[in-house]
């Protein structure tokens, strides 16, 4: 099949973790989603784009178990699935990181990344473990953060989404969903989060980011799947497009002129 | 092995670095317990100078009995606040479990037991209603509590009924216990040891495996230090308060409890949970925490600890009337968790606050009382000194908030 090409061309064996074919979702009256295709592979980081209302929201939503799909089918790690719940899409190895990232800034670093899965010995929490795994991992990560016990209100807006990418991988999925990730950070602070989203790359696990921002999206992605008006307006290799043609499918300037790969005709 | 955190600045408990990041706590507005400290000094020197009976073993034994029942009322107060909710209705649940202890026990002749048991689960109750209502409806926890508060008032006269005041016997077990109970001073001081005992060793085996796990940690010397400055804190207070009657059974216990509520606010998983509710709702949720159940919880156990207060209340007046609970009671614990420095805005304190609170005003309480000031001016300094605790908490709110420690 064609879209076989578009797999990430390495050294490493890549695992077809996600695949989408003809998703669609209805509110109401309105067509959210009508036939959307979207696969993603391990060590591959895919980025969504597109204009507002071109249903990038909506399909996080359901990949994330916020909505389930209407029509069209989902099929993760080889096997047809319905997302029904946010707990059955982690439980699946699906977690998301919100524009908001979820942060409770009452508490610090350690107590965010543990929250809801805190580690226990003795029936008590244990904080000499979770604080250790938590060095490590941000260690992993390379994340610049000078101190695990400060409340996450006083980190800088980079080290919060750190934080909030780095609870996510607690849970070890094989699928993680960054929802605007570089909005509203300085040029630094993008810098540091695109190096963190390579990095997750090379960890193996299959990223898929919703941006606005086009600098970013080819500055770390491997492939970019344009929607618009809820449905597929392009599947490109980064390395093959220029930020024209993205563009020019996401305002609908070349409309289906594309050619489309993970879209049957 | 180094330490795998070196970089890590607020674990250095070296003292130069940690005079360092308590300075830069302060200057972000992380005041901690140091406004109502500082404040507890001033009133006691204050006081001291205006009636040198005010500091006096007698006068504080007695203080101490004041704090207790009104003291465990204000530790259910924390949690709520911990949650950034309201409960106004504590005042009402107190004298409706005073009513049902003095009506099933004193009138009725029910086993003691039984009633005290009655009394909490009637206070249960209460909580489980208000929670539902919170979680179900959505409606703001100072409305339901505010009809709480009218509704209670009600069950506590009809539970009453025509008597509007029920004499306990005095030589029961219970006023017994409100009044009359006091450690003795070999126990007092065996408590004492084994608080700073219990509290040295696990600071010793905490350290030890933080080394093991290759974090910084505390060393030895500054840790017998901190237990040698809590002996000595903890053994001159109860030297002092053994002078006169001692450390009064209700207070003892009010402290304890607020250790206890303190442990598991802070290890346990739904400690953590309370504090991450009262953080951010939507984060805690979608990390997977049943919030509802946090706030059942948490008005659950404030309502009982609001039934165990007016238990220890009735037993220490030796009687339950209808008016019980009333007055300013319900503010009084309101006012000591705030003015202890729980923060009203959710996710900030602990139950010390509810000991220290409670202690500054009664402080209050017992010197105007000592200058035969009439009860009108306590009102007001009460409540002027809620007013400053309220300021503080909004100011150091906003300085955290300028400092990026929101």
């Amino acid at each position: 099949m064609t879209y076989l090409s578009l797999a990430p061309t390495t050294t490493r064996p890549r695992e077809h973790l996600l695949s989408l074919r003809g998703i669609t979702k209805r509110f109401g009256a309105v067509r959210a989603l009508s036939g959307v295709d979207l696969d993603v592979y391990s060590g591959e980081v895919v980025a969504l784009v597109g204009d507002n209302g071109a249903g990038k929201s909506t399909l996080v939503k359901i990949l994330s178990g916020v909505h389930p799909h209407d029509g069209g089918t989902v099929t993760f790690g080889g096997n047809p699935v319905t997302i029904a719940t946010p707990t059955h899409a982690r439980d699946l190895g699906i977690e998301t990181v919100y524009q908001d990232l979820s942060l409770c800034d009452n508490l610090d670093v350690v107590s965010n990344l543990w929250l809801g899965r805190e580690l226990r010995r003795n029936g008590v929490v244990d904080e000499v473990e979770m604080e250790q795994r938590s060095w490590t991992l941000l260690r992993e990560l390379s994340a610049r953060i000078a101190s695990v016990r400060l409340p996450v209100a006083s980190l800088s807006g980079g080290q919060r989404q750190t934080v909030a990418i780095a609870r996510s991988l607690i849970g070890e999925p094989s699928i993680l969903i960054l929802d605007e990730p570089t909005a509203a950070l300085g040029v630094a602070q993008t810098a540091e989060v695109l190096n963190l989203i390579e990095r997750l790359r090379e960890r193996g696990l299959g990223v898929i980011i919703v941006s606005h921002n086009i600098a970013d999206v080819q500055a770390v992605a491997d492939r970019i799947v344009v929607l618009r008006l809820g449905r597929n307006n392009g599947n490109f290799r980064v390395a093959e497009v220029t930020s024209e043609v993205i563009i020019a499918a996401i305002t609908g300037a070349t409309d289906n002129s594309i050619s489309h790969p993970g879209v049957p005709a | 092995m180094s330490a795998g955190d070196l970089a890590d600045e607020s674990n250095n408990k070296a003292l130069p670095g940690a005079m360092r990041s308590l300075a830069g706590r302060l200057r972000g507005g992380d005041l901690g317990s140091l406004p109502v400290v500082l404040g507890l000094i001033v009133i006691c020197i204050v006081f001291q100078l205006l009636n040198p009976t005010f500091l006096s073993s007698i006068n504080l034994v007695n203080l101490t009995m004041q704090s207790a029942a009104v003291g465990i009322m204000s530790i259910g107060i924390v949690l709520v606040l911990l949650l950034g909710e309201i409960d106004l209705s504590v005042g009402s649940v107190s004298g409706l479990s005073s009513a049902i202890l003095a009506v099933g026990f004193a009138q009725l002749g029910l086993p003691l037991p039984l009633v005290l048991l009655a009394s909490l689960a009637a206070g249960a109750a209460v909580g489980l209603v208000f929670g539902l209502i919170r979680t179900l409806f959505g409606v703001p926890s100072f409305v339901i509590t505010l009809g709480g508060l009218l509704g209670i008032l009600g069950l506590q006269l009809f539970v009453l009924g025509k008597t509007k005041s029920i004499n306990i016997p005095f030589d029961s077990l219970v006023v017994q216990f409100g009044q009359q109970w006091f450690l003795p001073p070999w126990a007092s001081y065996t408590l004492v040891g084994l608080v700073v005992f219990v509290v040295a060793f696990g600071q010793v085996s905490l350290t030890r495996r933080r080394e093991a796990a290759g974090l910084t940690s505390t060393s030895i010397a500054a840790i017998c230090a901190g237990s040698l400055g809590l002996l000595a804190i903890l053994g001159i207070a109860v030297w002092y308060l053994n002078l006169s009657r001692g450390v009064g059974a209700p207070f003892a216990l009010f402290l304890a409890l607020a250790a206890l509520l303190q442990f598991f606010l802070t290890r346990t998983r739904w400690g953590k949970s309370v504090y991450a509710v009262g953080g951010n709702v939507e984060a805690a949720r979608r990390a997977g925490i049943r919030v509802n159940r946090v706030y059942i919880s948490v008005f659950v156990l404030c309502s009982m600890f609001a039934a165990l207060g007016g238990l220890l209340a009735a037993a220490r007046a030796a009687s339950a009337t209808s008016s019980s609970g009333g007055s300013d009671t319900n503010l009084n614990a309101i006012a000591a968790a705030v003015i202890g420095g729980t923060s009203l805005f959710g996710g900030r304190g602990s139950t010390l606050s509810a000991v220290l609170g409670i202690l500054v005003i009664m402080s209050i309480n017992s010197g105007l009382a000592l200058l035969f000031v009439e009860s009108y001016v306590q009102y007001i300094v009460t409540g002027a000194v809620l007013l400053l605790a309220v300021i503080i908490d909004s100011i150091s709110r906003r300085s955290r908030a300028a400092s990026g420690r929101a």
